[in-house]
């Protein structure tokens, strides 16, 4: 009881004297909001601009989802396609680790010019989100315990009575673990694919709010915007993390309580 | 008593050799019969190959030379060299698989229930629902488990998860019952109690079993007969028949006639194991 109020209650303190001490810094050395603005004037502007910034939340979100729900679905698919037939794996899995490994900050102009815009973002926001789950999936369908196995074999379990009933479950928190990073991998993909976007100027997410907000020196919006940005971030990592909690909470060690 | 006899062995290996891609003989020159309804234990130091030899009996490795052979009521289901496959209708019978197998390990299903695991083999069987809560309740019942049906394994104590391994193992009523070391990691007192509740059900059923097991002890408690090993590669050094009548209880643990049949198992194994000749 006690550790759980000071879970809760120390980052808070800490968040409270951050807060002062900036306020005081900018009204102490009289900054200039254009440089920056106290944390009043954020919350002011994050109020007055709700509408609008509330609106590229909404635009921003909806590619985060889209891009982590498809890249969900190809990570499974994929990493239990090279589960099943090794010749998949070896013909496919050196690009998806070239896929993850070059800087994807690199690809989204080259993705903005053959693609159009919102296409692009989604495939960014996918490309990201995606290899952390196929990976993780991949290990937790080759670490299955192997007398289960041989268990599963003596009852001359099909290949989908194993993959449904024993390979999957087995991997399961593996995934869930997967899914978590993927969901902020998949906002980073949207963020950094709007940025690149910005100076094209056609999207409306939050991101490209920042960007824009930056031509024009507008710091206060910069920072609300930002502000909203990690709230999202916080949010998806909260409900990714109830979700695996929910579905290991009888059984795995991560997510039960052990009683003493 | 015990050799031969009683009619065809329920499995029967013929110098079976097994080398692995290691270049480790684990098994050279084994030969292995086991009659119906009989309890033998295989008994030998560590590595000397029992859990290899159990696993090709069960099916789930072959043999790298020499013969195995099952009779019909035995042989794995589509087993790797099953002699015994003219005899079919299966149907009549609802085991999905006539050999089970209890690991050393319990092996459960960390994210099933106890009932979920025990049912398991049926499921996989596609057995219909209606012949299956009976058979899992009635396994559940013979280990004593009926109320922790909804336990999930990391809630239930080390002895308990032993049995519903082994509840998993007679939900399908086979006809041979392959145990590796199962009680291996267990305290006496525990060790003691499923030791009697495994001679009770074994005393109830009739089945025939196959027991690995490094005790002495514990091979002359359960066993009318005693197969002892050499150490890698493993063959048979002894075999020694403990005609002591059944039940066998706490009185027999302790009396002098199971002192002495453990004097000549252990005097065998140690022989086996310094390499000399009985
Ligand atoms: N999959 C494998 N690959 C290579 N060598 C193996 C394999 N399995 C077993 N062996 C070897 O075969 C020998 C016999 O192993 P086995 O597991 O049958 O011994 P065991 O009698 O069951 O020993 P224990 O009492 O310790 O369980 C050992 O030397 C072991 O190293
Ligand atoms: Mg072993």
């Amino acid at each position: 009881m006690k550790a759980r109020v000071l879970r809760i209650g120390l980052p808070l303190l800490v968040l409270a004297l951050v807060l002062v001490a900036w306020d005081l810094a900018v009204r102490g050395f009289a900054i200039p909001a254009y440089v920056l603005p106290g944390p009043g004037l954020v919350l002011a502007t994050l109020v007055a601009d709700a509408e609008l910034l509330w609106q590229s939340l909404l635009v921003t979100l909806a590619i985060t989802v889209q891009g982590f729900l498809l890249a969900a679905v190809g990570g499974i698919a994929l990493a239990i396609a090279f589960n099943q037939w090794r010749l998949i794996e070896y013909s496919f899995y050196p690009y998806a680790v070239i896929l993850q490994v070059t800087p994807i900050v690199a690809v989204a102009p080259l993705l903005l010019i053959y693609l159009p815009q919102p296409m692009a973002v989604l495939a960014c926001a996918w490309i990201v989100a995606f290899f952390p789950v196929l990976a993780n999936t991949t290990l937790g369908l080759n670490s299955v315990d192997h007398n289960l196995i041989a268990l599963f074999d003596l009852y001359k379990a099909s290949r989908w009575q194993v993959l449904w009933n024993l390979k999957l479950p087995a991997a399961l928190p593996q995934i869930l673990a997967g899914l978590r990073i993927a969901g902020g991998l998949s906002l980073i993909g949207a963020v950094v694919a709007e940025i690149a976007a910005g100076s094209a100027g056609a999207g409306s997410g939050l991101a490209y709010r920042i960007a824009e907000s930056g031509y024009r020196l507008n710091i206060p919006r910069m920072f609300a915007a930002l502000l909203l940005l990690s709230a999202a971030g916080v949010v998806i990592f909260f409900l990714l993390s109830g979700l695996s909690h929910l579905a290991l909470r009888r059984w795995h060690e991560s997510a039960i309580r052990q009683e003493r | 008593m015990s050799g031969q006899g009683q009619g065809r062995a329920v499995v029967s290996l013929r110098s079976v050799n097994k080398t692995f891609d290691s270049g480790t003989v684990a098994l050279d020159g084994f030969d292995f019969d086991v009659n119906p309804g009989e309890f033998v234990s295989l008994l030998g130091p560590s590595g000397c190959g029992k859990s290899t030899a159990l696993r090709i009996i069960a099916g789930l490795s072959s043999a790298s030379s020499g013969t195995v052979e099952w009779c019909a009521d035995a042989a794995p289901a589509g087993g790797i060299h099953s002699i015994a496959d003219s005899n079919s209708s299966s149907n009549s019978n609802p085991s999905p698989n006539k050999i089970s197998f209890v690991f050393q390990e319990p092996t459960l299903m960390p994210w099933a229930n106890v009932a979920a695991n025990v049912r398991l083999p049926l499921k996989l069987a596609h057995i219909d629902q209606a012949h299956i809560t009976g058979a899992v309740n009635r396994a559940l019942e013979r280990v004593g488990l009926a109320e922790f049906a909804d336990s999930y394994p990391r809630e239930l104590s080390g002895g308990m998860r032993m049995r519903a391994s082994i509840a998993r193992a007679l939900v399908t009523e086979p006809q041979l019952l392959l145990m590796d070391e199962p009680f291996a990691a267990l305290d006496e007192i525990t060790r003691f109690k499923l030791n009697n509740d495994m001679l009770s059900l074994w005393q109830e059923l009739r089945r025939t079993v196959i027991f690995v097991t490094h005790s002495v002890f514990e091979s002359v408690f359960l066993s009318q007969r005693i197969v002892v090993m050499t150490p890698r590669p493993g063959r048979v050094f002894a075999d020694i028949a403990i005609p002591a009548p059944y039940p066998r209880d706490e009185h027999f643990r302790t009396s002098a006639e199971y002192a002495g049949y453990c004097r000549t198992v252990s005097a065998a194994l140690t022989q086996a194991t310094a390499g000399g000749e009985l």
